[in-house]
């Protein structure tokens, strides 16, 4: 058993986790991936993307055109909660917001427009490179 | 003046890796704010958020017809992750966090780490 384990445990468990899934559904890993990245996203501030494609890859198996594509659209529900929480808190600057905001909407129409041109790999390396500057920017910023 | 041409080119870069990257954009918007804007670190996170949302919106807009959004998935993520937001917005608010971030800094680049390796052989 160990040995089988030793040759290919990243493929095996992978492909363990794909098919318990189609079996039992997944609902129990998506909530475990929201749990951690709620508390990632308004902890670190940095957004919960950064656990949530790794996590979708790793567990349900999906190849990181789709993680990153899914990751977005749950972005926008948990950002919404996250202001919520700020709101309340008053720490956020409307205007401000809208000046970093409103000139990423052109950013993410190109970043769209950009990556159907991109294979799932250049997309997984591009991911790679943003948790390198996130990382950084952590250790950095305070 | 400079500051605020600054922030808008940060802005569009953000967005720009939000669509790559799947991320909010934050990683941008973030020092954008704190650093360009001069907002505190606790207020440049929330706006920070607030940004992130149309930026999320729109992004997620474009690809719908590009079947990668698997909206399921992203429905009980977004939905689930109501609590831990919240709870995890109280804690950036009123927790010091330096050794949250330097765990979070070690994690993200193992992660960065494992997602490079594995990026080819999933192809």
């Amino acid at each position: 058993m160990s040995k089988t384990r030793a040759e290919s445990p990243g493929w095996s468990r992978r492909s363990l986790v794909r098919s318990l899934t189609q079996i039992h559904g997944n609902t129990t890993r998506l909530i475990l991936i929201a749990a951690a990245a709620g508390l990632f996203s308004a902890v670190a501030g940095v957004g919960g993307g950064v656990v949530i494609v790794p996590l979708l890859m790793a567990l349900l198996g999906v190849d990181a055109r789709v993680a990153t594509a899914t990751s977005l659209a749950a972005i926008a529900a948990i950002a919404i909660w996250g202001v919520a929480a700020y709101g309340v808190l008053g720490d956020v600057n409307w205007v401000y917001a809208a000046l970093v905001g409103v000139p990423a909407l052109v950013g993410v129409t190109a970043g769209v427009r950009l990556r159907q041109h991109l294979s799932p790999v250049h997309i997984a390396r591009v991911f790679a490179g943003v948790l390198v500057v996130a990382a950084v920017l952590l250790l950095v910023l305070r | 003046m400079t500051g605020y041409l600054l922030a808008i080119l940060m802005g569009v870069l953000g967005g720009f890796i939000a669509a790559l990257a799947g991320v909010g954009g934050g990683v941008i918007f973030v020092p954008a704010l704190a650093l360009v804007l001069g907002l505190s670190q606790a207020s440049a996170e929330a706006t920070s958020l607030l940004a992130i949302v149309p930026v999320a919106l729109l992004g997620t807009w474009q690809q719908r017809h590009t079947g990668e959004v698997r909206v399921r998935m992203a429905l009980i993520i977004g939905i689930a992750a109501a609590l831990p937001a919240v709870g995890g917005a109280f804690a950036g608010h009123y927790l010091p966090e330096t050794a949250l971030r330097i765990v979070f800094a070690i994690l993200i680049l193992a992660i960065a780490v494992r997602v490079w390796m594995t990026a080819g052989r999933r192809a």
